[in-house]
């Protein structure tokens, strides 16, 4: 095993990514986006509470709306940190797809897998490829998120919401492994298919259990307490370990140069 | 340094190599020549470790294709110039060239100097910071060459160099492979070409799913790639024909007053047929020499064979 072939294969796939800036900007813009809107909303919902608050007290309704703002506005932070442990699903599935792919439509493969590498180098290679500028553009996003939403609910709650414990396992755990799974899924698709979209949305297909995590999440029939993302941490390891053992038999250098499109 | 017995791969149902076996020594240059879908791009990625056989052996420089350890051995000595180029569209030549150096394990040096020797010799030097996609069909071809030369291999897997490329471009390549058997390279070549693989290989087989026939250009000749020769004349009469059928010619057949007979020797044979015509009064129009083609060679060994 050379570890540095790996990062060979990487950093020739970071410089072809130049060139692919269609591909490449989206994946950098949705988390941007997502990191600045979300605590907007959030400041705009914790505005709207507040006048809803204001216009009970002022015409001497009963209070209709349970709990305080400030309460609200928390639960809503929470739920939405969730959506680094998806954005850790939906771009390294993204970014597999193109670079694993994108050696079989160009052909590459062939006089790639004729070098004296070994799958697992390959693999390796191209798991980084989709790793780290992923990890890179969630880190720092979450970031943005973390300031911006502390920002703009600090006069309503008080404290600073973020740093908190549960958003540094999501960004610490939860968001490497779920990435990892990600990739390692869209690896054993993208060796059976033959195009980009395929792969993409049959790796998205394998993510419905984790938005069906999330509704539960919504609906409170979970919480995201720390308990809970511990656990999910838990599953998510064992299955991240189930899939790389797998893996190595499903994926064959014979099959993927002789699977036709 | 390139041996098989009784290699055979299948598809499912499909046998699309059978028993297979060949030997190719050392510095020999070996044309595999086939139709399309003969299996000679199975054969290659057979021998170059990029896909399994269902049965047999495979032998290059005596290490086992099959074998996991062998493989990564074979791999590093040999280079491969597959069916499509498989070039890196968004990098530039040079980082093509540098990235398949690194994988090949060569030093810094050795990358900066092959890279320059073999882009100066194919005429790409002056390209070399130009993407690769940019590239005509024929400087992809090239780059793909220099690119399975980068590391020096031994032996080298050249499946249809010449394919696509226009005659001066061909000659570049076929030059350049002529250049590399004079380095005592051992070069495995597909081609449809059978004109090129007279003009450069030391031996050819003549394959489709199975080995047909196996020799030098010379031994093929001999007995399969007789020369033919085609004489147009404005009539044939009885007299002619008498006069023909004295030399006792080889496959002679006429049709519309046009002969085409079979020699071994042209330019013995063709004057003597030629002067026993016209001694005939025959007036010939036209001579003309009909080369042999992979279909001729494929009637006899093919269909012939049915
Ligand atoms: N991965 C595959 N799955 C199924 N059949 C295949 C596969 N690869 C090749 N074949 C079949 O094997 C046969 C030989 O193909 P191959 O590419 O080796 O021929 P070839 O001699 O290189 O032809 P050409 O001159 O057109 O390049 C063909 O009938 C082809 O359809
Ligand atoms: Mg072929």
């Amino acid at each position: 095993m050379k570890l540095w072939k790996s990062w060979v294969i990487a950093t020739k796939d970071f410089s072809t990514f130049r060139e692919k800036k269609n591909t490449i900007y989206p994946l950098i813009v949705l988390p941007l986006l997502l990191s600045i809107v979300l605590p907007i909303l959030i400041g705009g919902i914790g505005n709207l509470i507040g006048l809803i608050d204001n216009l009970i007290g002022i015409i001497g309704i009963p209070i209709l709306i349970k709990g305080s703002s400030s309460k609200d506005i928390t639960v809503l932070l929470n739920s939405f940190s969730f959506f680094y442990i998806i954005l850790a699903f939906i771009l390294p599935n993204t970014l597999a797809s193109y670079s694993i792919l994108g050696e079989k439509i160009e052909k590459s493969l062939e006089p790639l897998l004729a070098t004296p590498i070994t799958d697992t180098e390959l693999l390796l290679g191209k798991s980084i490829t989709s790793f780290l500028p992923c990890i890179a553009i969630i880190y720092f996003s979450a970031m943005i998120f973390m300031v911006l939403s502390d920002a703009i609910t600090y006069n309503t709650i008080g404290y600073l919401f973020f740093p908190n414990w549960s958003m540094a396992i999501i960004l610490l755990l939860a968001v490497p492994l779920v990435s990892i799974l990600s990739i390692q899924l869209n690896v054993i698709i993208s060796s059976r298919v033959s195009d980009v979209r395929t792969a993409t949305q049959l790796g998205l297909l394998l993510f419905l259990p984790f938005i069906g995590l999330y509704i539960f999440l919504e609906t409170s029939v979970i919480s995201l307490n720390i308990i809970n993302l511990l656990g999910i941490f838990v599953i998510l390891s064992v299955a991240v370990a189930i899939i790389f053992s797998i893996s190595k038999t499903i994926i064959q250098r014979d099959k993927i140069l002789t699977k036709r499109g | 340094m390139i041996d098989a017995e009784n290699l055979t791969r299948k598809f499912g149902d499909l046998t699309v190599v059978d028993k297979l076996t060949f030997h190719i020594e050392e510095g020999e240059v070996f044309g595999f020549l086939g139709p399309n879908g003969a299996g000679k791009t199975t054969t290659m990625r057979m021998l170059s470790c990029l896909i399994s056989k269902t049965s047999g052996e495979a032998r290059i420089a005596g290490y086992d294709v099959s074998d996991e350890a062998d493989s990564l051995k074979i791999r590093k000595i040999i280079g491969l110039l597959p069916e499509n180029n498989g070039l890196y569209d968004d990098l530039t030549a040079y980082k093509n060239l540098d990235f398949y150096g690194k994988l090949y394990e060569c030093s810094k040096t050795q990358r900066k100097e092959n890279i320059e020797h073999f882009l100066k010799l194919l005429g790409l030097w002056d390209k070399k910071d130009v993407l690769a996609g940019t590239f005509s069909k024929g400087m992809k071809q090239k780059l793909a060459i220099a690119r399975s030369l980068i590391h020096e291999p031994e032996i080298l897997f050249l499946d249809e160099p010449t394919a696509n490329l226009d005659p001066e471009s061909s000659k570049t390549v076929r030059d350049f492979i002529l250049d590399l058997k004079k380095e005592k390279k051992t070069i495995f070549l597909n081609t449809h070409n059978l004109d090129e693989a007279q003009r450069i290989c030391d031996k050819i087989g003549i394959f489709n799913t199975k080995l047909m026939v196996i020799g030098s250009p010379e031994e093929l000749e001999d007995s399969t790639l007789r020369k033919k020769t085609a004489i147009q004349l404005k009539e044939v009469n009885d007299k002619i024909l008498k006069a023909l059928r004295n030399l006792s010619l080889r496959n002679l057949t006429i049709d519309n007053n046009k002969l085409i007979v079979d020699v071994v020797n042209p330019e013995n044979e063709n004057p003597i047929i030629v002067d026993a015509i016209v001694s005939a009064g025959g007036k010939i129009q036209y001579i003309t020499r009909i080369s042999s083609t992979l279909e001729d060679v494929y009637l006899k060994f093919v269909r012939g064979k049915k």
